[in-house]
């Protein structure tokens, strides 16, 4: 802060501690009701006040908590640019219990940032860890359990996104993905968005109207199987959901396909490379990839 | 004091916020055991936008501090400037406009509210066109009391209204300054500050509405009522004065307490925590003014509930500004922010504070508005003070385990230096807390039930009433 802003904070700080302690001396020096039922001599609608004292150990607390004030303002920033004697600072204080942090417990996350994480899945105590850093960061997704949400895929079945491939789970939490799946609304009309849905209904084999899905077909034919592919299987490759499966990962109503084909649909996963670091990384794919081996 | 006297003061007003003041008590508090309830059954109000969480809360603390506790601060204050300084007030035409206007502000803050218009400032939530409507108020209300205070036919100031003028000034600087924001229509405005700045004009007024609205004025309150009821003389004129400079000296800094370890920067922190600290002496002066002016008369403590009330409101507010102090440290805040042991804090100095000080002077006062000696029942009073004490009890403790317990959790790491437990782990954990913290809740609710039928039974009950 500038030189006035300095001594500004400076100047009232240091009036208003010495402020309590003029109060305490003036008022120290007010002479006592000598005698015990000897009031001010004033009256307030009835009310008389005595002129008692300050409590003695009041002005103890009083004097100990101003002393406290004076000592640590001398030890710590407060005074305006003055930055105390010990030279502490909050953004130290945090360096300093990270770097602490690290140096504990680096080792135990280095031991494991070069086993595969096939192998990692089967190692009970990494599998924990792993699982300890997913509760506190991914949960917000994916839920405590890992089963998912509307948007989040479920990460205890059996689809995979990008296939069931250590790499490729890799690669989702340190990069991220961005699952795009553009709007049809302005290309498609409503009775062949409606063919569509009941097709997409059809591959993962409930009961639809033929009539109509035969229509969807050959719209999917023109236009769907460039990402989900010619049998509807999906494309690891894109991410782009396998739709014989009867799993959905935004719903699997009419309504809810009938949207995601209209409106399209952006699902996005954070890349987790700044945020968790290689080897967390590398501890949570393989809690994840354990998940699905139940 | 003559009674020819008494018939030129304006008793009308004080009436009508006092019968206000159980109005607003019961409908703050029954959203408050609504959203205690929400907090318990997440799925209690499902599907209806006006009735979330996020809308009734706001609704809640406003309605309580401003709505009941406003109402309180002026029943009392314009009771109390009247019969301290034996002068009427300047004007009733204006005791009007500030009875009104009040009223009308609370109305549209709880039509607002739920409809989700908000300036998103906690304890400031209210729109700019309201802002403005109780700035307003709030200087007609000043003016109203001043005035009277300079038409006063007492040589001193008694210190109960250096308390309320305190209170009365403070809170217009803080509203204003605060409040300043930039409308964009008529319902959404947007702060006229930004960053660290904006956060710390907010907790420089968040605290100061607690130092000034919840403190300077209630104890304003407390050394007219105190004094009167138990038939005793203030304890120190000295100590009135001490600790009147110093806590509204000290107030003032306290607000960056709310914002340890944040953007703001380290000297600002360090000075709202060491007077913060400075305010555990002053603070105790107000509770050691008041406990001690009843030593002579300790004996009624047995027999006169409403003392009862006062005594035990001072205690609570002694164990407050303890407690405040101390979470104001940096290592114990780093523990207690963003937990219930906060919500358990406040609700001590709240209910236990606020709420009793206000409820006790209320029993003093409506029966001698209404010309009569008591209230209608000293045993419903009796039973009001215990039904609430409990509540308070029961919420304070829940809240203080549940927010330490939280505490801890969320720092539990193991020994991979992984955090031991997942957020929902708390939430689950805290469960039981809050359904214990409804009970306690409600309980307090159910005590303002009491109140208001002993109210309607003691105005019926009223000579002026049969006259």
């Amino acid at each position: 802060m500038s030189e006035f802003w300095n001594w500004w904070v400076i100047l009232i700080t240091v009036v208003n501690v010495l402020g309590c302690w003029a109060l305490l001396y003036w008022t120290r020096r007010m002479k006592d009701s000598g005698d015990e039922n000897e009031t001010t001599g004033h009256v307030y609608d009835g009310i008389e006040e005595y002129n008692n004292p300050l409590p003695k150990w009041w002005l103890n607390m009083f004097n100990i908590c101003l002393v406290f004030s004076v000592v640590y303002l001398i030890l710590y920033p407060g005074l305006g640019n003055f930055a105390g004697v010990l030279g502490w600072t909050q953004q130290g204080q945090h360096a300093e219990e990270v770097a602490d942090a690290k140096a504990i417990y680096a080792p135990l996350f280095a031991k494991y940032a070069s086993v595969p994480i096939e192998e990692l899945s089967k190692v009970k105590q990494a599998t924990q860890m792993g699982k300890r850093i997913f509760v506190n960061t991914c949960f917000g997704c994916h839920g405590s359990d890992a089963r998912g949400n509307k948007g989040y895929p479920d990460l205890t079945d059996k689809d995979w996104l990008y296939g069931k491939d250590a790499a490729a789970l890799e690669q989702s939490i340190l990069n991220g993905r961005s699952g795009m799946m553009p709007a049809y609304e302005e290309v498609f009309d409503a009775a062949q968005i409606d063919g569509l849905v009941q097709y997409v209904g059809q591959l993962s084999g409930n009961q639809v109207n033929e009539q109509q899905a035969d229509i969807g077909k050959a719209l999917y034919n023109q236009q769907c199987y460039v990402c989900h592919g010619v049998d509807g299987k999906g494309n690891v490759a894109l991410g782009a959901p396998n739709l014989t499966d009867n799993i959905w990962l935004y719903g699997g109503s009419s309504t809810t396909i009938a949207e995601t084909i209209r409106k399209g649909r952006n699902g996005i996963m954070p890349a987790h490379k700044e945020i968790l670091g290689k080897e967390k990384s590398h501890l949570v794919a393989a809690y994840v990839y354990s998940l699905s081996d139940k | 004091m003559s009674d020819t006297q008494a018939l030129t003061y304006n008793y009308k007003v004080v009436k009508q916020f006092s019968i206000m003041t159980v109005v607003w008590g019961i409908v703050g508090m029954l959203v408050g055991v609504i959203i205690a309830a929400q907090l318990f059954f997440p799925d209690l109000t499902y599907g209806i936008e006006y009735l979330t969480y996020g809308r009734l809360r706001p609704l809640h603390t406003n309605a309580v501090i401003f709505a009941f506790g406003g109402s309180a601060l002026m029943a009392t204050s314009l009771y109390v400037v009247q019969r301290t300084c034996q002068a009427p007030l300047i004007s009733n035409g204006l005791a009007a406009f500030v009875f009104w206007g009040w009223q009308l502000i609370i109305v549209l803050a709880a039509v607002t509210l739920p409809l989700g218009i908000t300036g998103g400032k906690e304890y400031a939530e209210l729109e700019w066109p309201i802002d403005i409507l109780i700035a307003v108020v709030w200087v007609a209300y000043a003016i109203l009391f001043f005035g009277t205070i300079i038409k006063r036919k007492t040589s001193h100031i008694y210190v109960a209204n250096w308390f309320y003028g305190a209170f009365i000034i403070t809170v217009a600087v803080l509203h204003i300054v605060n409040s300043a924001a930039v409308p964009v229509t008529l319902t959404k405005s947007y702060s006229a500050y930004g960053g660290a700045i904006d956060a710390m004009v907010q907790w420089w007024y968040g605290h100061n509405a607690v130092g000034f609205f919840l403190t300077a004025g209630f104890l304003g309150m407390m050394y007219y009522f105190i004094p009167k009821q138990a038939e005793r003389p203030v304890y120190s004129y000295r100590l009135s004065i001490v600790h009147f400079w110093a806590l509204i000296a000290t107030y003032m800094w306290a607000g960056p307490h709310h914002l340890q370890y944040t953007a703001l920067p380290d000297w600002a922190q360090s000075l709202g925590m060491v007077f913060s600290l400075i305010l555990l002496a002053p603070s105790w002066g107000g509770m050691i003014n008041g406990i001690m002016t009843l030593s002579g008369a300790w004996h009624k403590l047995r027999t006169d509930p409403i003392l009862k009330f006062l005594i035990v409101s001072l205690s609570f507010y002694g164990m407050s500004t303890f407690e405040g102090p101390m979470m104001a440290i940096k290592t114990v805040n780093a523990l207690s922010h963003y937990t219930d042991w906060t919500i358990g804090h406040v609700h001590s100095g709240a209910l236990g504070w606020v709420a009793f000080v206000t409820i006790g002077a209320m029993y003093y006062l409506i029966p001698k508005l209404y010309g009569m000696k008591d209230m209608y029942s000293t045993n419903l009073i009796n039973i009001h003070f215990w039904v609430s004490t409990i509540g308070v009890v029961l919420y304070i403790a829940a809240m203080w385990i549940a927010g330490v317990m939280q505490g801890m959790m969320w720092r539990a790491v193991n020994a991979d230096g992984t955090l031991t437990y997942s957020f929902i782990e708390s939430v689950t954990t805290t469960y039981p807390f809050y359904a214990i913290r409804l009970v306690g809740g409600a309980l307090f609710f159910a005590g303002m039930l009491i109140m208001a039928y002993n109210t309607i039974k003691t105005i019926q009950q009223s000579p002026a009433k049969a006259a």
